[in-house]
């Protein structure tokens, strides 16, 4: 028996028994490092039962690492994570009731469509007419009925996403992992895809866990969202709560690009000597506002965004400013004077 | 404009004028006419597999349908298939299923072997070690053929380093008794059909890494990772995702092989017991025999029994992957 080290799965483990006190994942401490390279340090995180989560950041953020350890295909290098209270240390990827939709799909090129949908259920051992009748079912789901004879290599782009979706949501599982799921598909077809990801999710009600760099894509989809950077997480919050009050100057420039005032800056404005974020499109043109020289100016379609440079006795500051419909737009050179309401500058905590 | 723009943007010509003369005037004319340089690139292989390489194997076919006259030693010059007949005499049909047997068994342990090595070298090899399994694999082929069988020759014999190396060890017992098996045995390793493996085996091996090397490269790692996460044992991981994949690179590397065993006739001719294999049987009846039309019939064997195998081949699915 083993006494040290950790303690062996529980029993009832096996009969899936749900604790519905636990979060369905959580990260103690943990860190994933390869040599020198931290991929993950030192991170604590839960996600909740039927959370739609989203780990956003930039590419080598450690966003995939975190999916790759909670799937089992990396182990930790330090910390303990449990899955539905469980722990997962050194429980191998087939142990767990957890699957994954593959950033290249990774749908086996040499079966069928419904074949690689039924191979989870294959290798469960259920008979051949019962995974059939349920990977055709799953299709049906994912709005593609009559392509299982195919071979994944005739679909397109959307259609492999709907068949790799498909194959990993046919076992039933308790967390869904999405590796950038949508980030090979063109923006129509994202879009849409974000839609359908977002209400499967709701009318099955199991976690989801969501890579993505996009912020856009995690904003709009996710019940909470994870901001990564440097192999740690900078901030987790409702995707508001993350846009309206960022706590660092990483977070609210990753998220949705705002502006970020230096702190000697910010000290002319209210005293506190801290980076603030001030989002383009709280700032409006007003006569009684501050002077600001007009650097350049970018039409986006819905708006026009300003490029401004505003002085100030601590220098100047850069920043982009989103006009109305209905605005007059400057000429470059121009001097315009901008304001905002006083709660829409928000103070930041951390200076990193 | 930067200072360093050269000359002046209205000055310089948007299109330079067409060449009139000389290597540029053909790359033009082949730029303008794709479907010529294709032509250009494919007449003199074309024209060297038409002639020489289909043109002499058309040849062997032919003479197998001829007979020679064993009165007078000529090649009779008439359609028959009495040639073939004479493939099925038990001397003859020995030497095929002999052959057949060997080119199987040597495929099949050439497979089992390579497999790892190119498992090794497609998923964990980078840089300096991926350089050496190249170097490592290639390496035998650098040196004589002749120079390598005579080599195994003396390590087989029995005054030879094996012999040695058991005795060293106080395990002859276990050579002798392996030496007195049935079929396999014989005097001593180089004359047994054993030496004759192990040495066909060791030729042969490159031939079969390298293939299923290159098939298992192109498996993404992803593919292996989604089949565990569907709840894939390791081991039904590679019976259901890794095998089927690499199946073309197998097939490929059996082709080699077992067709080059199905052919070589200086292998079992320096190391194994005094029978006969195709390639042999193929030399003396070419040669000393003078007997034409049999030597052909007898070449004839390897394509039809290639030529059945990668039917069944395509059959089982091992080209599905591809």
């Amino acid at each position: 028996m083993l006494t040290d080290a950790h303690p062996a799965p529980d029993p009832s483990d096996a009969a899936g028994t749900p604790d519905k006190a636990c979060p369905a994942v959580s990260f103690r401490g943990v860190s994933l490092h390869f040599g020198h390279i931290r991929a993950v340090d030192a991170v604590d995180l839960d996600i909740a039962e039927g959370e739609f989560f989203a780990l956003l950041g930039p590419s080598g953020s450690g966003k995939t690492s975190c999916l790759r350890l909670i799937a089992g295909f990396e182990q930790p290098t330090a910390g303990h994570i449990t899955i539905f209270g469980k722990s997962a240390v050194g429980v191998p990827p087939y142990r767990r009731h957890v699957n994954t939709v593959f950033q290249d799909y990774a749908l086996f090129p040499h079966m069928s469509v419904i074949d690689n949908v039924a191979y989870g259920l294959k290798i469960a051992g259920q008979d051949r007419a019962s995974r059939r009748r349920a990977a055709e079912e799953m299709l049906a789901l994912v709005q593609l009925p009559d392509i299982g004879a195919r071979s994944p290599t005739a679909l397109s782009g959307g259609q492999r996403q709907r068949v790799a979706l498909a194959r990993a949501l046919v076992n039933k599982p308790r967390v869904l992992l999405l590796d950038e799921p949508l980030g090979a598909l063109d923006l129509k077809l994202r879009e849409q895809m974000q839609e359908e990801l977002k209400t499967l999710q709701r009318s099955i009600g199991i976690t989801f866990v969501f890579v993505t760099h996009d912020q856009g894509e995690a904003l709009s989809m996710a019940d909470r969202v994870a901001i990564f950077h440097d192999g740690r997480i900078r901030q987790v919050g409702p995707p508001e709560e993350i846009y309206r009050r960022p706590r660092s100057p990483f977070v609210a420039d990753f998220v949705g690009s705002s502006n970020v005032l230096p702190p000697e800056f910010v000290r002319q404005l209210t005293g506190r000597t801290r980076p603030a974020s001030l989002r383009p499109e709280v700032i409006r043109l007003a006569p009684e506002g501050q002077a600001a020289t007009v650097l350049d100016h970018s039409f986006l379609g819905a708006a026009t965004r300003l490029a401004v440079a505003m002085a100030s006795a601590a220098g100047s500051a850069r920043m982009h400013v989103l006009l109305r419909p209905g605005d007059a737009v400057p000429e470059v050179g121009d001097t315009v004077r901008l304001a905002w309401e006083p709660d829409d500058l928000h103070v930041m905590e951390f200076e990193e | 404009m930067t200072a360093g723009g050269s000359a002046d943007p209205a000055v310089r010509p948007a299109l330079d004028p067409p060449a009139r003369f000389g290597l540029g005037r053909v790359s033009d004319l082949l730029w303008r006419h794709p479907g010529a340089t294709v032509t250009a690139m494919l007449a003199l292989p074309a024209l060297w597999l038409c002639v020489i390489y289909l043109g002499s194997l058309a040849a062997l076919l032919a003479h197998s349908f001829f007979s020679i006259d064993h009165f007078s030693g000529m090649v009779r010059y008439d359609l028959t298939l009495d040639t073939y007949a004479e493939l099925f005499t038990p001397a003859n049909f020995d030497i095929i299923l002999r052959t057949v047997a060997m080119a199987a068994a040597v495929t099949l342990a050439s497979a089992v072997i390579a497999f790892p090595i190119a498992y090794f070298a497609a998923r964990y090899a980078r840089g300096r070690w991926k350089a050496l399994f190249y170097l490592g694999i290639m390496l035998p082929l650098w040196s004589s053929y002749l120079v390598k069988v005579y080599a195994w020759k003396l390590i087989l014999a029995r005054e030879g380093i094996l012999t040695w190396l058991f005795e060293t060890l106080h395990l002859s017992w276990l050579l002798d008794a392996y030496l007195a098996l049935p079929v396999v045995g014989g005097t001593s390793l180089s004359t047994s059909y054993t030496g004759t493996f192990l040495v066909f085996i060791y030729a042969w091996l490159p031939f079969m890494v390298l293939p299923i090397q290159a098939a298992l490269e192109r498996v993404p790692a992803s593919m292996l990772d989604a089949s565990s996460d569907l709840g894939a044992r390791p081991s039904q991981t590679f019976r259901h995702v890794v095998l089927p994949l690499a199946a073309p690179g197998i097939v490929a590397g059996s082709i080699f092989t077992f067709s080059l065993t199905l052919g070589d006739y200086i292998i079992p001719q320096i190391v194994g017991s005094s029978r006969l294999f195709i390639g042999q049987a193929v030399y003396t009846h070419q040669g000393t025999a003078g007997n034409i039309p049999l030597a052909a019939a007898f070449a004839v064997v390897p394509i039809v029994i290639m030529a059945v195998y990668l039917w069944i081949a395509k059959r089982a699915g091992a080209f599905d992957a591809l």
